[in-house]
């Protein structure tokens, strides 16, 4: 897992280098402009928008655009590797990915209330990538999420990146909850 | 009081003791012996800094723990809003947590500017000195008195996603945690010797604008019976600090947290209410508080987890509070007999 994470950190670390501190507000159609800017840029499509195969190879379903894992797409159990250097598997989507982690869902970032982005605030959002805790608060987030980079992106990033995702399209799809490793599902229900 | 906190100043001056040295904007003493908890070098604590205890602590693993508070002398707390009082700059609290013996003391600090500063202190062996932990925290120290016989020291971003998400980042020292109206049922609760709670903070002036009511009538939990005003202090206590209607969790629309100030809309917000969590093998429509159906209830659920996906709290414990988990699914199960239903 450290070596998926450190692959993570140096493929984005470019993506982080995009904040620039100190800049004044911006209006708000160039803060939106800047949002759409880093997401396009910064791979979050790679993850939430969901791949479908066409004709030309997979290629993302912009009708379902940064609306995280299909619900629809209920995953049967990951399979199991063996021991050695190969340790993640990843849905055709690229919306669930399996791990030493468990299994994790890319989650909806469009503005659907009920199962998007739709109730965050700008708070809720920085402080979510910020503190690498699911609402800011709660549970970790999970690889293959890049929290170590963006959470170097400067306060007016994260604001242009929410401001941008506000935007978009609703798409109502409710995400899955992240499974635990098959290791640790059975004995974790009592504490420890 | 405020003479009160002067004269303090003025023994401890005349005493040759040293005053807490202002902490920087920047960063935090690297001991916690320069914090201003303790007389001199060591660990007696310093005689203007108040212990208290709330009426529902924190569960942290059946750490014991002891809790202080200072305030500059010749400042009160603004207290005209009681559910979110105003700590005058310079204020400082501490919380040491023990297993066996002292491990950790947090540090909580009010600048100039009106931020508060988070960290931790670790202790020896020796139980002689504590040193600022790293911002990233420090996992599994050896603690074999602890569950699991590790012990885990928060990082600033775990103090601050616990502390900001209440309207106020001290925790614990309210008006409701405080009252001398004490819950006989809350799991955990501590008898400290010499705790302030709030009709000595009145009395010693340390608190302004407070609501002549609140000393008349303490606050309480609205409650059918005694069971309940237990487990929804519980709730508030170890819950209330992030799932609030005004913290910037509000847009869960799931209130644990009561309010003195007004009616608290927490059976509203769980009872029947459907789940946006739903654990793995519940069904979709799961909802928060079942009432008489425990299995139902996504909230004993969460409670009784402690895989890191589910657990509630979602940090700072590793291991189930039973005492208080039996307390909540009693009240659940017996839920349909309340009035308050």
């Amino acid at each position: 897992m450290q070596s998926l994470k450190m692959l993570v950190r140096i493929a984005l670390v470019v993506a982080a280098s995009f904040a620039r501190a100190g800049d004044p507000a911006p209006a708000a159609g160039d803060e939106i402009a800047r949002g759409k800017y880093l997401v396009t840029t910064s791979g979050c499509h790679d993850c939430h928008t969901p791949l479908k195969m066409t004709p030309q190879g997979p290629a993302p379903d912009m009708e379902r655009m940064l609306s995280g894992h299909p619900e629809q797409l209920e995953m049967p159990p990951a399979p199991q590797l063996p021991a050695g250097p190969w340790i993640v598997s990843v849905a055709g989507t690229n919306t669930a990915w399996s791990g030493p982690w468990g299994v994790s869902f890319t989650a909806n970032l469009t503005p659907d209330k009920e199962t998007g982005l739709g109730k965050w605030t700008v708070r809720t959002f920085t402080d979510t990538i910020r503190t690498g805790r699911h609402l800011g608060r709660g549970r970790e987030i999970l690889p293959p999420m890049p929290i170590p980079a963006y959470k170097n992106f400067n306060d007016q990033d994260l604001a242009a990146i929410f401001a941008y995702l506000q935007t978009i399209p609703a798409v109502k799809n409710k995400v899955p909850a992240p499974r635990a490793p098959i290791a640790a599902t059975a004995g974790n229900t009592q504490g420890h | 009081m405020i003479r009160g906190g002067r004269n303090w100043f003025l023994k401890l001056a005349l005493a040759g003791v040293c005053l807490p040295a202002v902490v920087r904007a920047d960063e935090l003493p690297r001991r916690l012996a320069d914090t201003g908890l303790y007389v001199g070098g060591g660990t007696q604590v310093r005689p203007d800094v108040l212990p208290f205890s709330p009426q529902y602590p924190l569960w942290s693993d059946g750490a014991a723990k002891r809790r202080w508070i200072w305030l500059p002398p010749g400042t009160r707390i603004d207290a005209s809003q009681p559910d979110a009082w105003d700590f005058p700059r310079g204020t400082r609290l501490w919380k040491e947590f023990a297993h066996g013996r002292a491990l950790e003391t947090r540090f909580i600090e009010r600048a100039d500017d009106g931020s508060w500063r988070f960290g931790s202190y670790v202790w020896n062996a020796e139980g002689t000195d504590a040193l600022l932990a790293p911002a990233t925290g420090l996992r599994d120290l050896p603690a074999p008195n602890a569950p699991g016989a590790h012990y885990t020291i928060p990082s600033v971003d775990d103090c601050r996603a616990c502390h900001e998400g209440a309207p106020v980042p001290v925790l614990g020292f309210s008006a409701l945690q405080l009252s001398p109206d004490r819950d006989p049922l809350a799991p955990h609760a501590e008898k400290v010797a010499g705790a302030v709670d709030l009709r000595v903070l009145a009395a010693r002036g340390l608190l302004r604008n407070l609501s002549p009511e609140l000393l008349a009538h303490p606050p309480r939990i609205a409650a059918a019976d005694p069971a309940e005003r237990a487990a929804l202090g519980y709730l508030h206590g170890n819950c209330g600090n992030c799932h609030n209607d005004e913290g910037p969790l509000a847009v869960l629309d799931l209130t644990l947290a009561q309010r003195v100030a007004r009616p608290s809309p927490v059976l509203s917000s769980i009872v029947g209410v459907q789940s946006q969590f739903v654990p793995p093998g519940a069904p979709r429509d799961a909802v928060r508080l079942a009432p008489g159906h425990l299995a139902s209830s996504v909230i004993a659920a969460r409670m009784s987890s402690r895989d890191p996906l589910q657990q509630m709290p979602p940090l700072g414990t590793s291991a189930v509070d039973t005492e208080a988990l039996a307390l909540v699914s009693r009240w659940i199960e017996s839920f349909p007999n309340h009035s308050s239903n």
